[in-house]
């Protein structure tokens, strides 16, 4: 599962190469970490014992370390260069995920979760299962009722609404009860 | 025997018509979470936390959330073995040892005896490791009681010590994992000093990060991208459950006993330490191999290598929930998450438990039998139900779990910027999951980050600001001994085994 193979094609990134920019990136989260924690002193506070950038200063220390480790092992590891860590369809394949999720996201920030779920559901279906739209509409409203049941009606736990899903939302509630959920 | 009267009051709290529905309920959605892919334990029960904030209000409530959320983990554990039995597809990264001799059982036409062989040792496991956290969980709370900061922080460094000293990746790997936990836990507002830390001026991050949405981001986000990108090609058994089979399989098994009793033991061992399911699973399989009579014929159907996973894997998920309750440390993620939720209704875990919420812990623990117990028999009765779930094709399977994420992400804490994290996480995952980044440590470092740095700070300002607080007695020196040598033990075992190698070349020829 973890070393999943993709779909075929050359190999556009290797894995040690992958493996030194996470252990940059790491890096650079450490010094993020450290710099803020000796702004916030990580000395003695009389009274008051460790100051507040004690214990990060140190996470911070032991991050940037193993970091360096992983950092050297990838730059000396000759093995890692030849495995793929992923070809360009397998790439443009994740980013065809990625992208309308990033989308979507935005989606319910703007319009509210439920009109914006139906919308993403259908898409998602009719691009990658080449289903019709209407039948992703369909499933995908299917599966918004479920969630507006859940949440909204038994657990009472409210979801974000737009100007969309507002005038949605009395008539789906009134058709429940109405059928006796 | 003052725990069963005890567990006799748990009981007389679990068995209202309520608790048994919710009961129900949280098993049929752990089952329907362990059999999807890029849903599992820990980011089911993490996306259906928000839905016991209301419920543990109530007077009693948290007994009912965490009878809800404990049922679906058992839920989850049973689920993992169907996929891997009919599908091929481990459900859980703990069931992938099932799949060995799970899967050819089933390519046989025996899915019916694999199946009621997994259920029926799952239960077995999970039995023996409740009775284990019956009479073991109270002994260890009460020693827990004496327990002062420095011991804390010390059971709370054997914990990230043992990820280091039982890991099977690169040691450096797991502490990189693990300090970004405890880095991205920091983030926020220090509650010793009300200092903002590390927010550089992002007011949505003042309430730091949010272990749940890390969880779902991580497993469930990072899960689906992996899937997508392999290509998901479902080619399954088919699955009837005659009766006959339930009987017959039942009348085969005791003849395992041996494999089940060393299995129990591997599991409940490496649940109470946080070894996990997982590598319980793995190791509990390959000792079965090795020491059965018919070792050879693993992996081609053998019924015993299904009996050995699958029983050390629910002993070691269930047993996971006893350092919990007792210490406050969870043994996997998903026992993180479960304490996350503990904290989220207001109780303290640690072993006062035992003593202020007596009804809360007991009706856990007698929720654990019955869980099980109905979670047997729904899981025999309902699996062409939830075969017919896996027949769903992925295309629509796949963002469904996309919008469960973005909805558990936002209830947490009602917060868009919370959604956009969990995107984030999910490419995290997504890329530490290729690279072999564990993701456990992360998840434990980030649920207890803030614990331990409360404990270690109690403890420096009690010894003002030395670190011998760490040795100053047996106990808490004893802790932290085993610790620094489970820390250092990929270091120790490759001196050992360097030793052993110049021992025979040094010796006369």
């Amino acid at each position: 599962m973890s070393d999943g193979e993709g779909p075929g094609g050359p190999p556009l990134i290797s894995v040690r190469t992958m493996d030194i920019v996470v252990a940059l990136l790491m890096i650079a989260a450490a010094a993020v970490v450290i710099g803020d924690s000796l702004r916030l002193g990580m000395g003695w506070q009389e009274n008051e014992g460790p100051r507040a950038g004690y214990f990060p200063f140190y996470v911070g220390v032991i991050l940037a370390v193993s970091s360096a480790v992983n950092l050297v092992r990838a730059v000396l590891d000759r093995n890692g260069a030849g495995k793929t860590f992923t070809t360009k369809p397998a790439l443009l394949q994740v980013l065809a995920v990625l992208i309308p999720l990033a989308i979507y996201v935005g989606a319910v920030a703007v319009i509210g979760i439920y009109v914006a779920s139906i919308a993403y559901m259908a898409l998602f279906m009719w691009h990658f299962g080449k289903y019709p739209l209407w039948r992703g509409f369909l499933v995908g409203f299917a599966v918004s009722a479920v969630f507006f049941l859940m949440f909204e009606i038994w657990f009472l736990v409210p979801l974000p609404k737009g100007p969309l899903d507002e005038p949605l939302v009395p008539v789906v509630s009134a058709f429940m009860k109405s059928i006796g959920l | 025997m003052e725990e069963i009267a005890s567990l006799l009051g748990g009981f007389s709290v679990v068995l209202t018509p309520f608790n048994i529905g919710l009961m129900l309920v949280g098993i049929l959605l752990g089952v329907i979470i362990g059999v999807l892919p890029g849903l599992g334990g820990a980011n089911g029960v993490a996306i259906l936390l928000p839905l016991t904030f209301t419920l543990a209000q109530q007077p009693g409530g948290t007994t009912s959330a965490i009878i809800l959320l404990s049922c679906i983990y058992w839920g989850a554990l049973f689920g993992g073995a169907i996929t891997s039995i009919l599908f091929n597809i481990p459900g859980e990264p703990w069931s992938v040892a099932t799949t060995f001799d799970g899967h050819p059982m089933a390519k046989q036409g025996r899915a019916d005896e694999a199946l009621t062989a997994a259920f029926t040792s799952s239960f077995v496991g999970a039995l023996v490791a409740v009775v284990v956290i019956t009479f073991l969980a109270p002994v260890v709370a009460r020693f827990a009681l004496k327990f002062g900061p420095a011991e804390l922080f010390a059971v709370q460094f054997l914990t990230f010590a043992s990820f280091i000293g039982m890991g099977r990746g690169s040691p450096f790997k797991t502490l990189a994992s693990m300090s970004l936990g405890f880095a991205l836990a920091a983030v926020g507002l220090d509650s010793v000093t009300g200092q903002l830390r590390m927010t550089y001026g992002f007011t949505d991050l003042l309430k730091g990060f949010q272990f749940l949405v890390a969880v779902i981001g991580l497993f469930g986000i990072g899960e689906i991208l992996l899937s997508m990108e392999s290509g998901l090609a479902f080619s399954g058994a088919k699955a009837k459950l005659r009766l006959n089979a339930v009987l017959t399989t039942w009348a085969k098994l005791p003849r395992y006993w041996i494999t089940s009793i060393r299995s129990c033991v591997i599991g409940c061992w490496m649940g109470i330490t946080p070894g996990g399911a997982t590598p319980a699973s793995f190791m509990s399989y390959g000792l079965a191999k090795r020491m059965s009579k018919q070792g050879n014929t693993f992996g081609k159907g053998n019924i015993e290598g299904v009996v050995a996973p699958e029983t050390a894997a629910h002993a070691a998920g269930t047993s996971a929930l006893l350092p919990m309750i007792t210490l406050g440390i969870p043994g996997s993620p998903t026992a993180a998450v479960l304490l996350g939720g503990l904290l989220i209704w207001g109780l303290k875990p640690g072993p006062l438990l035992f003593v202020e919420q007596k009804d809360f812990v007991w009706g856990l623990i007698a929720s654990m039998y019955l869980g099980n117990v109905a979670g047997l028999v729904i899981v025999l009765t309902c699996v062409p139900l939830f075969a017919a779930i896996l027949r769903i094709p992925f295309s629509i399977i796949a963002p469904t779990i996309m919008v469960i994420c973005a909805i558990g992400a936002y209830t947490v804490n009602n917060a868009m910027f919370d959604v956009w994290l969990v995107v984030l996480f999910g490419v995290v995952g997504y890329v530490f999951n290729k690279l072999s980044y564990p993701l456990p440590p992360l998840v434990l470092a980030l649920v207890l980050g803030d614990m331990a740095e409360s404990s270690f700070r109690q403890a420096m300002l009690s010894s003002q600001g030395s670190l011998g607080i760490f040795w100053s007695n047996w106990l808490v020196g004893g802790i932290m001994g085993l610790g620094v040598i489970l820390l250092f033990w990929p270091l120790i075992k490759r001196v050992l085994a360097l030793v052993r190698r110049r021992a025979p070349a040094g010796a006369p020829s």
